[in-house]
């Protein structure tokens, strides 16, 4: 059987079902193979859109994204993708074409060293030099993405050995000598963290992605539920748990909620579950000062990196969850949950009172009517904080964004992907007009397969973001390279690509262009022209 | 800052030298030394990492390397282990530099290895201060060249 025939066989055996791709001369075979399979392929309009959208599918299912590019450029341009997943630990599987095996190393035509490029943030990565190992390292890949703290994995793969013979078959068991991740706790440890928690008077759980990567979301609401402690989320922990939940107090860091930040200076005892604290998360230097730390992590080198010393559990979320789960006794935190409740509700929104369309209140107003089984994806800059702040999760809604990397232009490929993996999700792509302008050219791959988006884009004319920086460092006027004078009609080029859409000028307007946006057929864009001066808080 | 050694079996093919010296550029820790060579399963290389830092960085070093798939197991090597390092020295060859190098040699226990009229050269084995020591020695005699292996080890028993 040639190679990209056992390729297909190998991504029919993950069971995988769509692949985002950007065909090339390197990976012809391989396509050849996919035609004549039943592995629906759906073609970007760049690259790094492919990565993108295999992440927002692969956020969407619990599953690993696949996409493929050719090599040279096709490869590079999906560099982008591949940290922003990285970063926020999403499982993909890449696959690029490379050069004939005997040409690498001569700098033929579109030829780059893209495992060398991605060393610093695969997971792990392969150049295939023989066909034979094609079946073992497809099933390696698609085991490192997925298992332990997910990530990208890449395969490279000459295209003089797509064209080879080989026997097929699939390997049964994964047996890598340097991988074995731990995924039960320690039960010492673990008793260890539950006699602290027992013993402390302002506990505080602090979730991050792991929670959702570990699909640990109902075990944590059993923890939270029986525990009585309070929790607050860093941004890739948003979706962790409920609004409602009544311990829920908010997001955390330097673009968080003070109270959120008081209640972590405030602790006694910090509970990390599945996040690396990172810089954003640690707002100031207050950032649980008073507090003993009980850091739960599937990657052991997370702990102590960032925060320490703490008592350290190693594992995935959800077991240890499960083990903590049957020995956790209600806290006496009456009193403290009370306090960090007041406080949060102290806080007034300092919306403007005014008409004109402002982004702090649209999303709010999205709030109250997205479907319970919404997803958000979250572009990158003001657009993604004001999201983060305002749209709440309840029931089974997911937020998804670029946490880590903080990539411009994620969110429209994202939510492609999302929809694709989910028809019965209803997906809102939120933006502003610089991220679109990053990633509209989808808006072809989106007409052209019928997806159906709903894609809320704050139009300030600029990156607003930076600009409040600048304004915030130099003062006001001191603006450089932010202002986007020239914006195009973007209603227009929904039009262009055959799809509707709507500008919002006006708060009122807000729900009428929603409802419309939900019963319209395709995906409709509702761009709010919003005030250039409103700010991230 | 303190000097650590770390011998690490890591898996024998291309790339995985890059990949782990990457690691070591990207996250800002220093190399003093690094050897690699093959072992008794033609599969498997063994490293010999000489670093520089603390107990905190030699924990993250230890813990990012674990994270790659190619490095199966990693060894802080004690005092008891066993370390060496091999230096070649082209020295001058004339009539007073000659038997302080002989002297000298023969104190190290080192040999000289290649002689002609203008240089000679030794080897020398050892720990790392040792040969630093025997250099710092000889160096009045006026050295030409040097190559240092960087340091190997095994730990005993």
């Amino acid at each position: 059987m040639k190679v990209s025939e056992v390729i297909v066989k190998c991504l029919k055996e993950e069971n995988v079902k769509i692949i985002f791709g950007y065909p090339g001369a390197t990976v012809v075979p391989l396509y050849e193979a996919l035609r004549r399979s039943d592995i629906k392929h759906i073609l970007v309009r760049q690259e790094q859109a492919s990565g993108h959208s295999a992440s927002g599918y692969a956020r969407t299912l619990g599953t690993a994204g696949v996409c493929i590019a050719t090599s040279g450029p096709g490869a590079t341009n999906l560099i982008t993708a591949i940290a922003t997943a990285y970063m926020d630990s999403i499982p993909l599987v890449v696959i690029t074409g490379q050069v004939r095996s005997n040409l690498i190393g001569k700098d033929v035509f579109q030829e780059a060293d893209i495992k060398g490029a991605t060393d610093s943030f695969t997971k792990h990565n392969y150049l295939i030099e023989n066909a034979k190992d094609v079946p073992r390292i497809f099933k390696e890949a698609f085991f490192i993405a997925k298992t332990g703290r997910p990530g990208p994995v890449l395969i490279d793969i000459p295209v003089n050995i797509q064209e080879e013979e080989i026997d097929f078959s699939y390997p049964e068991d994964v047996n890598i000598r340097g991988y074995k991740p731990t995924i039960k706790g320690h039960k010492g440890q673990i008793k260890r963290a539950i006699e602290a928690i027992n013993s402390s008077s302002r506990p505080l759980i602090c979730i991050g992605g792991g929670v959702i990567s570990s699909n640990a979301k109902e075990e944590l609401e059993e923890f939270v539920n029986k525990s009585r402690i309070p929790v607050v989320h860093t941004l890739m922990g948003k979706d962790g748990i409920n609004y409602d939940n009544k311990y829920y107090i908010g997001l955390i860091g330097s673009h968080g909620f003070s109270y959120a930040n008081k209640a972590v200076s405030k602790a006694d005892m910090l509970i990390l579950l599945g996040t690396r604290i990172a810089d954003r998360a640690t707002a100031g230097s207050n950032f649980a000062k008073d507090a003993e730390i009980i850091h739960i992590d599937i990657d052991p080198a997370e702990i102590g990196k960032n925060l320490g010393p703490t008592i350290p559990v190693v594992g995935d979320i959800k077991n240890i969850l499960i083990e903590i789960n049957k020995e956790i006794e209600p806290a006496n935190s009456k009193d403290w949950v009370h306090e960090l409740i007041t406080m949060k509700n102290a806080v007034k929104n300092n919306y403007k009172e005014e008409d004109r369309a402002n982004p702090k209140v649209i999303l709010n107003i999205l709030s109250k009517i997205a479907g319970e089984n919404a997803i958000l994806t979250a572009d990158v800059g003001q657009n993604q904080i004001w999201s983060a702040r305002n749209f709440n999760i309840i029931k089974k809604r997911n937020f998804f964004t670029s946490g880590g990397l903080g990539t411009m232009g994620y969110s429209l490929p994202a939510a492609i992907g999302a929809k694709i993996a989910d028809e019965s999700r209803e997906v809102i792509a939120v933006m502003g007009d610089g991220g679109f302008q990053m990633s509209f050219f989808e808006l072809g791959t989106i007409s052209e397969n019928n997806i159906k988006l709903i894609i809320l884009l704050f139009n300030n004319s600029g990156l607003g973001m930076v600009r409040e920086i600048q304004k915030n460092t130099y003062g006001r006027g001191n603006y450089h390279g932010v202002n986007i004078s020239k914006n195009p009609d973007f209603i227009k080029i929904a039009e262009a690509y055959g799809l509707k859409g709507k500008k919002v000028f006006f708060n009122k307007d807000f729900e009428n262009a929603y409802k419309e946006a939900v019963e319209s057929e395709g995906t409709y864009i509702i761009e709010c022209i919003i005030d250039q001066d409103e700010s991230t808080f | 800052m303190k000097k650590y050694i770390l011998s690490l079996l890591v898996e024998n093919h291309s790339g995985v030298l890059s990949k782990i010296s990457g690691l070591f550029s990207r996250r800002g820790y220093n190399i003093d030394s690094l050897t690699v060579g093959i072992t008794d399963d033609p599969n498997l290389s063994r490293m010999t990492i000489m670093i520089n830092g603390d107990e905190q960085i030699l924990e993250q070093i230890n813990k990012q390397l674990n994270k790659l798939v190619d490095v199966i197991k990693i060894q802080e090597l004690s005092t008891k282990s066993v370390c060496r390092e091999l230096a070649l020295v082209k020295v001058n060859n004339n009539e007073t530099s000659l038997p302080i190098v002989k002297d000298a040699v023969e104190y190290f226990r080192g040999s000289i290895v290649d002689l002609d009229c203008k240089s000679l050269m030794v080897e020398i084995t050892g720990f790392e201060d040792k040969v630093t020591a025997f250099i710092d020695y000889i160096r009045p005699c006026g050295i030409k060249e040097i190559v240092r292996t960087g340091i190997t080890g095994l730990e005993r028993g």
